[in-house]
């Protein structure tokens, strides 16, 4: 683990109140563990969920907080717990951290479990406590070996410290928390998919209704949170909705912070918690210093490689969903990518589309068999072989693999990126062409 | 019910459908691949894409999958817009960048579900130009040819073999556009059900393989509706013809007995019909003779003589009653033993008498707590098994309906339920191939007998007591009890397959016991053969009363082999005695070897009749060729045809039944118990728009030509006045008009199996004519006596008493004599248990002899740890093992090497 991992974060101005997921990272990037981690006011929020607050009371809190699903969907947190059955005999239910981030360029996950692993804890107790869940999983991505490790241990201090097991706090509620690593699929981030790779089930998505919160991991009751999503709930609970509320931009529609970045040929790649509803300029220039010498910005995508590609002129959108939903396109995880003048657009599609054509699960026939033929056709067109008529196939693809098409999310994501390729920079895939 | 507008016509639908199967009910051509009526909705493949409009003003919608919407009232749809017409194109235009264009060489072609949906939705130009996955294929045994690259992955192939069937060695491995369906490694497919596969594939991933030798299209065979005589469950099938041949089984579509599936047995063990062995000539003495000069010699050797006959419960009631009218009642025989007999007299009894009626096959499924007592049903009737199966799953659909979750909703009924089942119990003398839903019991038929009295008593505490059970087994019992009384609608099955007859009387005093503790329960009993219960309802002595035979006596069997039913010794001591021996049958039996006069009998491919099953249901198989159409010379006939024709010839009368109608109809008239054979099945004269129905499809191809290598001349084709089927592509072939009798399930557009949508009232319900047959049994409900408690098993020291132990392939006598089955035959050997082994020194394995007051068996000996102490189980029908129930084995020793 070295700091360079994650760019400058851990060496910038960080305060409590205006940076609640990052202010307690250390500077010199090593995790923070227990003592640290309540010196530094953790396990306040638990504290103050487990003995001052009556459970339906943290959900409310958290839905008037606004706090939305940080794993790239935007899914309002408050709604879905509010999905979660009000009929306590139904007392098997589950809380699961969807902790498996593969998005390509995706990264913030990772830096909040390796380095704060007791506030992804801290996050999960909680809102185990709001939930009524008595087991929860962290679905982990198989490469996170340094994050499995920390959270291993972080779980076992937890535990130690009776903060984790039977009886917590004293207050006759008892959960259990596993870390379970994953195989490595991408889908296994589609929350479905995840409950059945969980299960030990081939990792294909299931069909929503019935959705987990009605019957989710062996059947039952069951809520998928995305790993930074959980890391927020400490301080809502802790400093309050209007404090929360207060923390976005004025203009956005999403609350609070938000970790961002920007990778690519940039002047300092990296992630930073920033309020919701800056500009993307500010996060372009400001932030990652704008492009290296000698190298132009060609268009950025905002949020992975999932989400459509936009032109240096959309730099003014707003970080936030509504605002980037305005420019054509999604906010996604929140960390962009930068494209340069030198990458030729084909070249750089056919790469990620030979990524999303691999992890496609193989469940339904838009994703299996469509990504491919892309794939096929981009291929061609990178060798100056393509034929009349192949961009207009890769169009029709792009269409009938969009939402609603197909099973899951994941074909309408990996032809995002394609289709606005094409429509900002056809004539490099017309120079394809024989 | 719901309303629902479809391209603006507005339609009545069952509001508990999905969409797709609400379109398909109306009528409508819908393409799919994922769904099927029997595995529910998955929503994969994405082919039955429609619009939908949030109400008759919105003009834009979106696109829904029809399988997995739900249908509500008011809903606005369009098949016809163009966005999901082009979707569907593109589904199919997807699916064809893998599959192989290979339909010339592909034994899926003109049967093939693809091929149909990639002309419904238009596809018709390959854009895509670039290199398609390949796969190795499997050899997976002697049923089912693997050809992976032509694989859409639909899914449908594991769902049924895993979800539906219960297999575990097929599955479905790798991801992306590399996903392959298939075993772990190369070998025979363990289940039962695997040849359900070649239907279920919509594509030609799994073909019949026991087709492929002698390989024909669909378009280019002739069929019949028929019955399976594989066993008692009279599973209803549609054999192809070509070239005088039976080519392939597939099955026929009845909404009341299997629906969609059968068992292997009866889907691969026909080949008996094509065997070049068969008897096909008239023999006197070995000589072959002409029809009239055979009717000639055998008068003059009849007259005057007493006229003995021995009827079979693999022979139709056509051919068992001609016997019966040639020999006289009194000298007929259903040429059962006197224990087979009883113990099917009882089971009779209590169809009758009882106080529960008798479930239909597809009703199994719907009983929500099943009793299975003695029978391994997977080997004795394995449709059954499957249909219990079901049964067990309900508990799925019932905790979904509880979360509102629609039982067509496959998965996520799958994802609720957990693998919880409805509680099946299965007592036997080993394990059974259904153990994995079930809680078991093992042991001896007289205990499992005295478990069924206990079970009996539990229910209703005015049934005998049963003393001297261990306290484990009374709780086992009295468990049971309590779940039988649970349920809403329990199942109680057993049958004769073990020969004893306390358990059909425990088996009665538990369907007394729940009729009187008012259950609405129903009870299922297996007979041994396809016409068991048929011969029943007919009558007639016990074999070993009329074998008391004298020289002046003429002996008449009909498709029945004597030696399987009793020691050699004594058949060989009756047969001596008889001057003429008159066998009917069609294969080379022991029997028809002795015989003076050969009469050769049709199988069920060449003749009409009806069998009545275990449901007692009676139903019409019909002819599905004419042999001498190919073999000028052949003499093969319905055997009901030749002794009617002696009958005739004895009395000097002519011949009055020329139609089989008229033969079902002297056996209607004659016992009171069969006179709703008549309504089994329409009349020779039912035409429909003044046409006969048509056995060939309308594409049948080659038929002025056929022929030519025997004679240029084309004689006119064979006349069917038996029946209401012509051996014909001209006739009545559609499906407009209603009929129950379906010889292929064909509509325009619909080439393969899933053309019985046009047929049925609702995609997966019932035909729309009705399903075929009659039944034949209600329960008179009167009030019966309870049996008595039978005695404990009581191990004899140095003795072994031989329990028969059934094999799905192998103890069918018909299907056994099928080639391709051989190597699923197991070879002949006999189980004890480990105790015993262990005290005579016997290991696993090991070469033994048997020896029995009368026979001496060299077998190979397995060990069992289920089988109780003092037991033998010893095959069923497997070649050199004439096994009854009873037989005393006085040793057993290993062989020297």
């Amino acid at each position: 683990m070295t700091l360079a991992s994650f760019g400058p974060i851990n060496s910038s101005a960080r305060q409590e109140q205006t940076h609640p997921l990052t202010w307690r990272l250390r500077a010199d990037g090593e995790p923070v563990w227990l003592d640290e981690y309540r010196q530094k006011n953790g396990y306040a929020a638990a504290r103050k969920a487990l003995l001052e607050m009556a459970q339906a009371d943290i959900v409310q809190q958290v839905k008037d907080s606004g706090l939305k699903g940080r794993g790239g969907a935007g899914f309002p947190t408050g709604v879905k717990w509010g999905l979660m059955p009000a009929d306590d005999s139904i007392t098997t239910r589950y809380l699961l951290c969807n902790a498996d981030e593969m998005e390509p360029n995706t990264w913030k996950d990772r830096m909040l479990m390796e380095q704060l692993p007791h506030q992804l804890i801290e996050g999960m107790l909680i809102s185990a406590r709001a939930l009524k869940t008595y087991r929860g999983y962290i679905f982990l991505r198989g490469e996170y070996v340094d994050a499995a490790r920390n959270l291993n241990r972080a779980i076992d201090e937890a535990k130690a410290a009776g903060l984790l097991g039977k009886n917590i706090l004293g207050t006759g509620f008892d959960f259990e928390l596993f870390v379970h690593t994953g195989a490595g699929r991408y889908i296994c981030g589609e929350e479905t998919a995840l409950i059945n790779s969980l299960e030990g089930r081939r990792a294909n998505p299931r069909a929503k209704p019935p959705f987990p919160a009605a019957a989710g991991v062996w059947g039952k009751p069951t809520c998928v949170n995305n790993v930074e999503t959980l890391n927020n709930v400490p301080a809502i609970v802790l400093n309050g909705v209007d404090w929360y509320k207060s923390l976005a931009r004025p203009g956005s529609e999403d609350m609070g912070t938000k970790l961002m970045g920007f990778s690519g040929k940039v002047k300092t790649p990296g992630i930073w918690e920033v309020p919701f509803g800056i500009s993307a300029r500010e996060l372009f220039e400001d932030f990652a210093g704008g492009m290296r010498d000698g190298y132009t910005l060609k268009c950025w995508q905002p949020g992975g490689a999932g989400t459509g590609f936009l032109l240096p002129e959309h730099l003014e959108a707003s970080m936030y969903a509504g605002g980037i939903g305005k420019v054509g396109t999604r906010m996604g995880t929140g960390l962009a990518l930068a494209v340069d003048t030198s990458i030729n657009m084909v070249s750089l599609l056919r790469n990620m589309e030979e990524f999303f054509a691999r992890e496609s699960c193989g469940w339904c026939t838009p994703c299996r068999d469509g990504l491919p033929w892309n794939v096929k056709i981009l291929r061609a067109l990178e060798k100056g072989q393509g034929e009349p008529g192949d961009i207009e196939l890769l169009e029709h693809l792009v269409r009938s693999c969009g939402p609603g098409k197909t099973f899951c999310a994941h074909a309408p994501g990996a032809v995002e990126p394609l289709g606005s390729a094409i429509k900002y920079f056809r004539a490099e895939f017309e120079a394809g062409l024989a | 019910m719901a309303t629902i507008h479809i391209d603006g016509k507005t339609y009545e639908v069952d509001g508990s459908d999905n969409l797709l199967q609400a379109c398909l009910s109306l009528g409508l051509d819908v393409p799919y691949f994922c769904w099927h009526p029997s595995l529910g909705s998955v929503g994969s493949c994405r082919q039955c894409a429609v619009t939908q409009y949030n109400d008759e003003n919105d003009k834009r919608g979106r696109l829904v999958m029809s399988c997995m919407a739900p249908v509500q009232d008011n809903m606005w749809i369009s098949v016809e817009d163009e966005e999901a017409k082009k979707f569907r194109a593109s589904v199919v235009e997807w699916l064809m960048t893998n599959h192989p264009h290979d339909c010339p060489v592909c034994e899926e072609g003109g049967h093939c579900h693809l091929q149909d949906m990639t002309v419904m939705t238009g596809h018709n130009k390959r854009r895509y130009r670039f290199t398609k996955r390949t796969h190795q294929n499997q050899e997976l045994g002697p049923f089912v040819a693997h050809e992976m690259n032509r694989c859409i992955a639909c899914y449908r192939c594991v769902r049924y073999y895993k979800d539906y069937a219960g297999g575990t060695d097929l599955g479905v491995y790798g991801a992306h556009d590399n996903v392959y369906f298939g075993r772990v490694e190369d070998g025979v497919l363990e289940s039962e059900f695997s040849g359900n596969l070649t239907e279920v594939c919509p594509t030609g991933v799994f073909t019949d393989k026991t087709h492929s030798e002698r390989y024909n299209r669909k378009w280019d065979m002739q069929f019949a509706p028929s019955i399976c005589h594989g066993c008692s469950t009279g599973c209803n099938i549609s054999p192809g013809e070509r070239y005088g041949e039976l080519r392939r089984i597939e099955n026929r579509f009845n909404g009341e007995v299997n629906q969609y599936f059968l068992c292997d047995r009866g889907r691969f063990g026909y080949g008996y019909v094509n065997r070049t062995d068969r008897p096909r000539q008239v023999l006197l003495d070995g000589q072959a003779l002409s029809i009239d000069t055979a009717f000639a010699r055998l008068s003059d050797r009849l007259k005057a003589r007493r006229l003995v006959g021995i009827g079979s419960p693999r022979a139709s009631l056509e051919s068992n009653h001609a016997l019966k009218e040639l020999v006289g009642a009194e000298n007929f025989s259903t040429g059962l033993t006197q224990s087979e007999q009883e113990l099917l007299e009882l089971t009779l009894d209590i169809l009758q008498n009882g106080p529960l009626p008798t479930s239909t096959l597809r009703d199994v499924e719907a009983h929500d707590a099943v009793f299975v007592l003695g029978e391994d049903l997977t080997q004795t009737a394995p449709r059954i098994a499957l249909a219990v199966r079901q049964a067990a799953k309900g508990k799925a659909t019932e905790i979904a309906a509880g979360m509102k979750i629609q039982d067509w909703h496959a998965l996520a009924v799958k994802n609720v339920a957990q693998n919880a089942l409805y509680p099946v119990f299965i007592a036997s003398t080993q394990e059974t191939r259904l153990d994995d839903v079930a809680d078991t019991l093992h042991a001896a038929p007289a205990d499992l007998a005295r478990f069924g009295f206990a079970v009996a008593h539990f229910i209703d505490n005015t049934a005998p007591v049963v003393t001297g059970l261990s306290n484990e087994v009374l709780a086992q019992a009295q468990s049971l009890a309590l779940s039988l009384l649970a349920a809403r609608r329990p199942l109680l099955v057993a049958g004769s397959s073990l020969g004893s007859r306390a358990i059909l009387e425990a088996a009665a005093n538990i369907a007394k016991a729940l009729k009187n503790r008012e259950k609405a329960a129903s009870i299922s009993l297996v007979v041994p053969e396809a016409n068991s219960l048929g011969l029943a309802l007919l009558g007639g002595k016990p074999l070993e009363s009329v074998l008391d035979l004298s020289t002046a006596d003429a002996l008449f069997v009909l498709e029945n082999d004597l030696y399987r039913r009793l020691d050699a010794q004594r058949v060989d001591e009756a047969l001596s005695k008889v001057s003429t021996l008159v066998v009917l049958d069609h294969q080379q039996t022991e029997t028809l070897k002795k015989a003076q006069f050969v009469l050769p009998a049709a199988t069920f491919a060449e003749a009409d009749g009806t069998l009545v099953s275990q449901e007692g249901r009676a139903q019409r198989f019909f002819q599905v060729f004419d042999p001498t159409f190919y073999k000028p010379g052949d003499q093969v006939r319905e055997s009901w045809r030749w002794l009617h024709g002696l009958s005739s010839a004895l009395k000097g009368q002519a011949i009055d039944w020329t139609l089989l109608d008229h033969a079902t109809e002297a056996c209607a008239a004659a016992v009171p118990a069969l006179a709703g054979i008549r309504d089994a099945a329409p009349k020779a004269s039912f035409r429909i728009k003044g046409l006969k129905l048509a056995r060939e499809p309308l594409r049948y191809s080659g038929r002025t030509a056929m022929r030519a290598k025997i004679n240029v001349h084309e004689p006119r084709i064979p006349q069917d006045q038996d029946t209401a089927f012509a051996f014909s592509m001209e006739g009545y072939s559609g499906t407009q008009e209603l009929r129950q009798q379906i010889p292929f399930a064909w509509a325009p557009g619909w080439n393969s199996p899933s053309a019985w949508n046009k047929f049925q009232d609702e995609v997966g319900g019932h035909l729309r004519a009705g399903d075929p047959g009659v039944r034949l049994i209600e329960p008179s409900g009167a009030d019966s006596h309870w049996f008595s408690v039978c005695a404990a098993y009581q191990p004899e020291a140095g003795r072994f008493i031989s329990v028969p132990v059934h094999h799905i392939f192998g103890s069918g006598e018909m299907s056994a004599l099928t080639p391709v089955m051989q190597s699923r035959i197991p070879a002949p050997y006999a189980v004890v248990s480990s105790e015993d082994a262990e005290r005579l020194g016997l290991k696993d394995g090991a070469q033994v002899q048997l020896r029995s007051d009368t026979q001496s068996l060299t077998v190979t000996l397995n060990l069992s740890t289920q089988l109780q102490p003092g037991l033998i189980g010893l095959p069923v029908g497997i070649s050199a093992i004439p096994v009854k129930a009873g037989l005393v084995i006085d040793a057993i020793e290993e062989c020297v090497q």
